[in-house]
């Protein structure tokens, strides 16, 4: 939002003040200045002259030879292009040597005629978009006048970052930010010049009616005649076109200024095509032409105005061209209301038609403002035109009041909120200059909140704090630390765990993490044929492909495998969040599971299988000191896990996920040549097992015995059996036993056979070997039931 | 000198000179020193010389012996040592500037930056929480202070689910939960993935990282806050920083504030970066508004505090210098291997 100083000044005095520490201070103060406009100053050495002759140039269709009366500055000669110059009529005329925007004015030759000079238009002089023709000046202006003396260029104009001001309905006016800059810079506060309609209080009411009091607060009409001046006057244009509004004609224009310098969106019907008003929302859906010419479709959650019960308006945000105020307009029926926030918001987002009042109502703006608006308009209007004739008294339906809100504070609570002392005369003080009420008792403050505060910005006694340390400055405060308590702090362990799972995947595994989105991409899954349809959807995704939450984080790390596929081999990883499914209230339960995947051109599929086996049994080493468990499993419900090659990931003989290779038809699709494998564990489950304490096992000092035994069994058996019988078989000299070969021959026939080295010690003698060889009997015969056999 | 010695001197030192080899000096050593040796066959041979001569040939004979020995011995070493040279000569020196197949994997920039923050946090007695992803309309809004009809809670900002739950659109969701988990007094930091609907481009991503913290007590004041937060700027850019604090408004904390850092680049000079303000908007932070404390179940009347958001996402970017926001969860490995793992 644009804020002139000029226009600031009719309120507060600025002279002396600053404004580039004015800019600090609102800025640390109230709302960000994001930056300045400094109108006028390219604007010199323009002064008032009157034109005596225009001659035309032989050479030229356009321009004109023109003459100029400059007072006391003398005769000068200029070329002129412009359509509308004549002579009687009086404009800037920019000298030698004048600066008008970016030229300096120079003799020029044109057309073989020189010009000495340039007749100005008022989008020249940068005070309006209007570049039609020269500005024409009143008949009785003075000649030779610097232009600057007579007309308000010199402005500094401050834009106000919006979103700073969200929350401050008051804000959205000059007057607003006149307030807080009288607060800031400790000077007083002018009030606006009101008319006094108390004194038409015996004319007829303007037929008014609010058939939703819910959505209307309050509405106040008033009608006028006899209007005669069509034209804003400059200086009132000036102020417009500096804060980016549009002239159109004096009404409009001045109920454009109005809410500019108050707050309050106004709108001024042509009394002559509405007749009796009500507010009102329709049944059905009609069609509406608003009077920026575009019909638009009003659904009945909006909110309109209507004229005997035919739509005029649309409450709040636009009026309709049907009522519109025209070149005949001269009596109108004036509109100053305050509708509610939330529905003129969301009217407006529906209608996709944002404007400078709904910005306003938007922010639940102070209904107060509405006869106080008019009351100003009037003022204005009056001074513009002095032949006006009120022709109704203001008539005031005021049907939904904020409540007034009163708060108490003590001051030990501010200093307390604040963290130091601060002089209970400064809080008084700040208090005071923003408009609040405050009467001081044994130190507790009453505080009436101003009603353009209470609307919903200032509710409750922090929010007093706030007024009282943003104007005492926040950057006053003396930062200091705070004297806690010492108190252990115990982490929550899932957290920790995760850091350590990663750091274990990156550092020892050499696997790489990677972010993906919650969501499936469905594009992919289609393509390479995965099926994991989300349990939950976004409603209002950007893309119907992304809007299913993913069940697994299969499906999104094999997508970013296959982005990757121009690489030879990698590992990756992510510990993310999925939703599997709904609970019995429908809510989502939300897992966080650890994905790996393994992708490797030159390895077998059953190498890499392999070598993610000795990640997870890494992993789980690491985290919980445990090895993991496999059991082979297949997962028909998860389409992208392998037929045989897929297992069940248990630790401490519970399941905690899969690892599989990928399903020979999803890795076609993805490259025929990249082998994937896979695990997801549900990592919750993992980290939240407690880690196996370290049983340390005393170091025999006797020379201990290995022995190896090539052990016969059937193919298909896993060598966990071969471990569980072992390990059943509990002999005392056993201190350990390690696989060191695996031979597969088809001159085993349907066997295989495995090569254990049995480390064997005793921890108070040096081992016979009849010890030994009773440990191998033994041993082969506890096997045997099992069908392990030693190859002979 | 005897006979004997002198030729067996004699002889030895003709052979000596023909010889070349290690071989050759060991077979000589065999033929004059072994046990069957000439020289050693003549020092058997003095006990049948008589008294005298014996005496003064055994001299002679060990002389020569020792003198052989010597000779033998240094012929012998050196060609032990030429013997090394060659072999040594023939070893080709490994490579070592041949690419090492180096194994290390790589962490997240976002988790690297991520732990360096929590460890920041945790020395200062900060509990490290983390929240969930999918979030209730509560926990996301009503519990931090957003009532129905706020326009916050706009449909076209968040991703809400057929369910009636949404994606949680900041880490503040979790402000309830861990309220109402740890009571006051209590410090704690969540970082959290957050979600906005949002079309991507180099600058904007619909899903990205927040850390949050909150510190709440008896007597947390504003003061504290602006404390709390230089301290932890300091810490994480590593050197002295400048902050300044400005009206911001956020429902979930009264008073609100954008914290600003004095521009890192200018020094707080004015530079493209900073838009020649001196100034860059760091993180937005407040005092806890009472609202938030209630539904939290702490009383307002007897505990204040603090809370303050930082944007890991662009924390991460201005670390690195990653200019497209993308790149974090393009899952690129070409991108994100660099980061290594600390």
């Amino acid at each position: 939002m644009k804020i002139s100083m000029n226009w600031v000044s009719d309120f507060v005095d600025l002279k002396g003040v600053d404004l580039i520490d004015l800019i600090d201070k609102l800025t640390l103060t109230t709302a960000e200045v994001e930056g300045i406009e400094e109108h006028g100053k390219d604007i010199r050495g323009i002064v008032t002259a009157k034109v005596l002759k225009v001659e035309d140039i032989p050479k030229s269709k356009k321009l004109h030879k023109v003459e100029l009366d400059a007072g006391d500055k003398g005769i000068q000669n200029c070329v002129c292009g412009a359509p509308n110059v004549r002579e009687g009529m009086i404009i800037p005329f920019a000298m030698l040597g004048a600066q008008v925007g970016e030229i300096t004015i120079s003799p020029v030759k044109l057309c073989g005629v020189e010009s000495r000079g340039m007749c100005c238009s008022a989008y020249e002089l940068g005070i309006s978009a209007d570049h039609s023709g020269l500005m024409e000046l009143p008949p009785d202006t003075p000649l030779g006048v610097d232009i600057k003396e007579l007309l308000p260029i010199d402005d500094v104009v401050f834009e106000i970052d919006n979103k700073s001001l969200t929350n401050r309905p008051d804000l959205w006016c000059h007057y607003g930010f006149a307030r807080e800059i009288a607060a800031i810079t400790g000077r007083p506060l002018k009030k606006p010049g009101l008319a006094d309609l108390s004194v038409y209080d015996s004319l007829p009411e303007v037929a008014l009616s609010i058939e939703n009091p819910d959505r209307c607060y309050r509405y106040v009409g008033l009608t006028i005649d006899h209007v005669t001046v069509k034209v804003s006057p400059v200086t009132m244009q000036i102020r417009l076109f500096y804060c980016g509004m549009r002239g159109i004609n004096l009404l409009a224009d001045l109920t454009n200024y109005v809410m500019l310098e108050l707050g309050q969106p106004m709108h001024a019907f042509d009394r002559k095509k509405v007749g009796a008003i009500s507010v009102k929302n329709f049944e059905k859906p009609f069609e509406f032409t608003t009077l920026d010419g575009v019909t638009r479709t009003i659904d009945p959650e909006t909110l309109m105005i209507c004229s005997d019960g035919q739509p005029v308006a649309i409450a709040g945000i636009m009026g309709g061209a049907n009522s519109e105020i025209s070149e005949e307009t001269d009596s109108v029926l004036l509109e100053s209301a305050n509708f509610d926030g939330v529905t003129t918001r969301k009217s407006s987002a529906r209608l996709g038609l944002r404007t400078e009042a709904s910005a306003r109502y938007e922010k639940m703006i102070d209904p107060e403002l509405c006869d106080l608006a008019s009351r100003r308009f009037v003022q204005l209007l009056s001074e513009i035109d002095p032949g006006i004739q009120i022709t109704s008294r203001l008539t005031d339906l005021y049907v939904k009041k904020y409540p007034s809100v009163t708060l108490e504070i003590t001051h030990s609570y501010i200093e307390k909120y604040i963290g130091e002392p601060i002089a209970s005369e400064e809080v008084v003080h700040i208090l005071t200059s923003l408009g609040f009420g405050v009467t001081e008792k044994a130190s507790t403050y009453t505080v009436t909140v101003p009603s353009w505060r209470s609307t919903k910005d200032v509710t409750i006694k922090v929010d007093l704090i706030e007024e009282i340390t943003r104007i005492h400055g926040y950057n006053n405060i003396t930062p200091r630390s705070t004297l806690n308590p010492l108190v252990p702090v115990v982490q929550p362990p899932v957290h920790e765990a995760e850091y350590r799972a990663k750091l274990l995947l990156a550092e020892t595994c050499g696997l790489h993490e990677v972010h993906s989105y919650i969501w499936n991409d469905n594009h992919f899954n289609k393509e390479a044929g995965i099926q994991a349809p989300g349990k939950v959807r976004i409603v209002n995704a950007l893309s119907p492909e992304q809007s299913e939450l993913r069940t697994s984080l299969i499906p999104t790390l094999l997508s970013v495998a296959s982005s990757n596929r121009s690489l030879s081999s990698f590992g990756i990883f992510e510990i993310g969040r999925t939703v599997p499914q709904l609970d019995t209230d429908n809510l989502c339960v939300e897992k966080r599971m650890l994905g790996i995947l393994l992708a490797d051109r030159k390895q077998s599929e059953e190498t890499l299988y392999l070598q993610l086996r000795d990640v997870l049994a890494t992993l789980t080493a690491g985290l919980l000191n445990q090895n993991p468990g496999f059991t082979r499993k297949t997962f028909p419900e998860m389409n992208w896990t392998h037929p045989v090659n897929a297992a069940e990931i248990t630790v401490g003989g519970k399941t905690v996920g899969y690892l599989s290779m990928l399903a020979p038809e999803i890795a076609a699709n993805i490259d025929k040549k990249l082998h994937i494998v896979y695990a997801e564990i549900d990592f919750e489950a993992l980290a939240s097992m407690d880690r196996k304490p370290v049983k340390y096992q005393e170091i025999s000092r006797f020379p201990s015995v290995d022995l190896d035994l090539n052990l016969l069994m059937d193919k298909r058996e896993t060598y966990a059996k071969l471990a569980a019988e072992i390990d059943r078989f509990a002999s005392p000299i056993l201190s350990s036993y390690e696989l060191i070969d695996l031979y597969e021959d088809e001159s085993l026939g349907d066997k295989k056979c495995l090569t254990v080295r049995f480390h064997l010690s005793s921890l108070d003698h040096t081992l016979t070997s009849e010890e030994a060889t009773a440990f191998s009997e033994g041993l082969l015969t506890a096997l045997e039931p099992a069908g392990i056999t030693l190859r002979r | 000198m005897s006979t004997t010695a002198e030729q067996l001197k004699k002889a030895f030192a003709e052979k000596m000179a023909q010889a070349k080899s290690l071989s050759e000096f060991n077979e000589l050593r065999v033929e004059f020193l072994g046990k069957k040796g000439v020289l050693t066959e003549a020092l058997k041979g003095l006990k049948n010389l008589p008294e005298e001569e014996r005496k003064e040939t055994g001299k002679q004979l060990n002389l020569l012996r020792a003198e052989m020995e010597n000779a033998i011995s240094e012929k012998i070493t050196a060609c032990e040592e030429a013997a090394r040279a060659e072999a040594l000569s023939k070893i080709v020196p490994v490579d070592l500037t041949m690419p090492a197949a180096e194994k290390l994997g790589s962490l997240h920039p976002v988790t690297i930056i991520q732990r360096e923050i929590e460890d920041i946090f945790r020395s200062m007695g900060f509990i490290i929480e983390d929240g969930n992803e999918v979030e209730t309309e509560y926990n996301n809004f009503e519990a931090v202070n957003i009532p129905k009809h706020h326009p916050a809670r706009d449909m076209q900002d968040t991703y809400y689910l057929d369910n009636g739950q949404l994606l949680k659109t900041h880490t503040s969701a979790a402000q309830n939960r861990i309220l109402r988990k740890y009571g006051a007094p209590c410090k704690v930091l969540f970082p959290g993935r957050c979600f906005r609907n949002e079309a991507l481009d180099a600058s904007h991503e619909n899903t990205f990282l927040q850390m949050e913290g909150m510190m709440v007590g008896e007597d947390v004041s504003i003061s504290n806050l602006v404390y709390f937060m230089k301290l932890l700027l300091t810490e994480v850019f590593k050197r002295e920083v400048k902050v300044r604090l400005r009206p911001g408004f956020f429902p979930f904390v009264e008073p609100g504030f954008e914290l600003d850092i004095s521009c890192l680049i200018c020094g707080g000079e004015g530079c493209p970066t900073c838009k020649n303000s001196g100034w860059v908007e760091l993180l937005p932070c407040g005092m806890i508004h009472p609202n938030v404390l209630t539904m939290g179940g702490v009383d307002p009347e007897k505990y204040t505090g603090f809370a303050f958001g930082l944007g890991l996402t662009r924390l991460v970017m201005m670390r690195y210098g990653i200019k497209d926001i993308r790149t974090l969860n393009s899952g690129n490995l070409k991108a994100l291997s660099q980061f290594g793992t600390k």
